[in-house]
């Protein structure tokens, strides 16, 4: 430990465990009995679901914003930025352009013609049992992704704050965080889960805003030498340029402009981000959501900018990487340098916060997904009473939280950011093709849908076996065996415009004509909001 | 009670192709498009054309203007002006152009659908 981080000794660490144990303890009582009290009113499935649609815009724009900003914003970027400097930027950019895509094509028509998964816009007018069922398949296969991302960061985060580097440990904690995660779900559903990113967001936001000022104070408010000190540091002047982590060769170029199609394209295709445009009463609430949701989470990208360089110039990419937890460590060892125990304290009960909210707000989606979709509409084929819909929802609730904490058990090693960079690719690939194509194409049919959503997510999800991410190098997830045919870490550069190929091609050669009146409500109400689900009246 | 509140199942009775044709909904079809099309265009290309500069033109972006501030710098924070740009031209722009004309057609309807019903015209619309 001495040689990581200088400044720890076995004493102090052993503060700080009690400490950061002590903070997240409050954090998990405060927002428990708040979502107690929240639940009371959990009656019908627009209740479990969607909060009965009567969060206002603002809180909604700050739920999204701390579901968003998850484990992969802040410790990942901050990490990426810390160690590979600029190209780490790219992360945060993208990450926020890619809100525009949300708020131009997507946010108000999705909230005007569904009610409460993507697959019920995707379906609207659409054959109802092959649409669904695809799209309920790549809502779970994304929400898989971003889940082993999430517990990723859950296992680096604890070895780090704990010093806990035995597998059966780091284990029992995993299974700490996740069966809270399930007790916030299965009582609160998207009301409780809602408050509890609420209130994430705003610690997460204000304890970046304090390092982010304690940073610049030191180097007196002047970006430029913080900057000048972070290459200092790293004694290499290229951490401030482009091209450390993705200029070494063309395929390494490739793979960033991968990752940057990837990044911006896939956002506005994100189930879990999708499901939030319900809990509002209208589509100018959801159009309110968005635009809060990107001053704020543009606001903590612009302080990820200045904790990378921070962690870069103050702690040093060297402690970082040899630190337990890697490459996600810079934000709590920054943490520490500056603030000593209490900081670090504070901060890691934030990220673990994160870490919770975020798997939750996933978890209620995937299991809208399958309740909703695939049991109450397929294989109830719609006569499924709501009450036991929301049956099924809770205990799919429990079957995704089992593999959740499995998942985090063997997820490790891997920059959290990257592997939710992954889970953006599938979205991007399976989902954003269809979503464009059936609220903008007239022409758009069914075949379209399927082959686009089955060849995105296909595509992806190959792609990403045969990377050098699974297999060939010596950070791949199976070091020992080599079967990376594919040369590129991100899949979004070919499988994103084969997706949207695919729904092209799908349609011309369809026979069938889909519905022409359907097409036509479901261009009205997207843009007028007649018809379009209201609140809940309790 | 937890009762989703009931609005009038517009679908039912309401022809949304005659809807459709109506020139009041293509003239906020046309509105829409003509805003939101171009804009998306217009992002995505500034989009690319920085990530291709960061990737390929690296002497460029490292070029320094002010201390240690470098062009790859300038251009990402740029990157952050014109998406807090274009959201607040956004909602400007919807909020005077698209929000009435959607309003009204939405009132047309489901205030028809109410007279239709015998019932007098409620303020439905939220």
């Amino acid at each position: 430990m001495k040689t990581l981080v200088p400044m720890v000794n076995v004493a102090a660490l052993k503060d700080t465990t009690l400490l950061n144990m002590g903070i997240f303890a409050l954090f998990v009582l405060v927002t428990m009995v708040i979502v107690f009290r929240a639940s009371r009113n959990n009656k019908t499935a627009a209740d479990y679901y969607a909060a009965g649609r009567s969060f206002t815009g603002s809180q909604n724009g700050t739920a999204i914003a701390g579901d968003y900003l998850s484990a992969a914003s802040f410790l990942g970027i901050t990490g990426a930025i810390a160690v590979n400097g600029y190209d780490g930027f790219l992360y945060s950019i993208g990450f926020l352009v890619a809100w525009l895509v949300a708020l131009l094509l997507v946010a108000e028509l999705l909230r005007n013609t569904g009610k409460f998964t993507m697959a019920d816009v995707l379906s609207f007018r659409l054959r109802q049992r092959p649409v669904r069922i695809a799209a309920a398949l790549s809502t779970l296969a994304v929400c898989f992704f971003y889940l082993l991302a999430q517990m990723a960061g859950a296992g680096s985060l604890i070895s780090l704050l704990l010093g806990i580097s035995d597998w059966g440990g780091q284990a029992l904690v995993i299974i700490v965080v996740g069966a809270l995660m399930i007790l916030y779900v299965l009582i609160g559903g998207m009301k409780g889960t809602t408050w509890v990113q609420i209130i994430k967001a705003v610690l997460l936001i204000c304890g970046a805003a304090v390092m982010t000022l304690w940073v610049l104070s030191i180097y007196g408010f002047n970006l430029s030498n913080l900057l000048g000190a972070a290459a200092d540091t790293a004694k290499n002047p290229n951490v401030l340029n482009p091209g450390l982590q993705y200029g070494k060769t063309d395929t390494s170029k490739l793979d960033f402009l991968s990752l940057g199609m990837a990044l911006v394209l896939g956002t506005a295709a994100l189930p879990h981000v999708l499901m939030r445009f319900y809990t509002v009463p209208t589509a100018k609430e959801a159009r309110k959501s968005v635009v809060w949701s990107i001053w704020l989470i543009g606001l903590f990208y612009l302080f990820t900018l200045v904790l990378g360089y921070g962690a870069a110039a103050l702690v040093g990419a060297d402690t970082i990487k040899s630190a337990p937890g890697g490459v996600n460590s810079a934000a709590p060892l920054l943490a520490f340098h500056l603030g000593g125990p209490l900081l670090l304290g504070f901060i890691s009960a934030v990220a673990f916060a994160t870490i919770l909210a975020v798997v939750a707000g996933l978890t209620i989606t995937a299991a809208a997904s399958f309740a909703h979709d695939i049991y109450a509409n397929v294989m109830a084929k719609g006569k499924a009473d709501a009450g036991t819909e929301v049956k099924v929802a809770r205990r799919t609730v429990v079957v995704i939280g089992v593999l959740a904490i499995l998942g985090g058990i063997f997820a490790n090693g891997q920059n959290v950011a990257f592997l939710v960079a992954l889970a953006f690719a599938v979205a991007a690939s399976a989902n954003l093709p269809t979503i464009v194509y059936s609220l903008f194409w007239k022409k758009f049919t069914t075949q379209g849908a399927t082959w686009s959503m089955y060849g995105g997510l296909a595509a992806a999800i190959i792609l990403i076996a045969l990377s050098p991410v699974v297999s060939g190098t010596k950070t791949s997830m199976i070091p020992g065996a080599n079967f990376a045919v594919f040369p590129l870490s991100n899949p979004g550069i070919v499988s994103i415009p084969l997706a949207f190929l695919l729904g092209w091609l799908g349609t011309v050669v369809d026979k069938r004509r889909e519905d022409a009146a359907k097409q036509a409500e479901m261009e009205v109400r997207s843009l007028t909001g007649v018809g379009a689900e209201k609140a809940v009246k309790h | 009670m937890g009762k989703e509140a009931q609005t009038p199942d517009a679908a039912a009775s309401v022809d949304f192709q005659e809807v459709q044709q109506t020139g009041q909904f293509q003239k906020l079809r046309k509105r829409h498009r003509s805003f939101v099309f171009p804009m998306a265009i217009a992002f995505l290309l500034w989009y690319f054309a920085y990530v291709l500069l960061a990737a390929y033109a690296v002497g460029f972006m490292s070029t320094k203007l002010w201390g240690n501030i470098n062009v790859g710098l300038v251009l990402g924070l740029l990157q952050f002006v014109s998406t807090f740009g274009i959201t607040a031209w956004y909602v400007h722009y919807s909020n005077r152009k698209l929000d009435p004309i959607a309003a009204d057609i939405r009132n047309g309807i489901e205030g028809h659908e109410f007279d239709k019903g015998g019932n007098a015209v409620k303020g439905v619309a939220p």
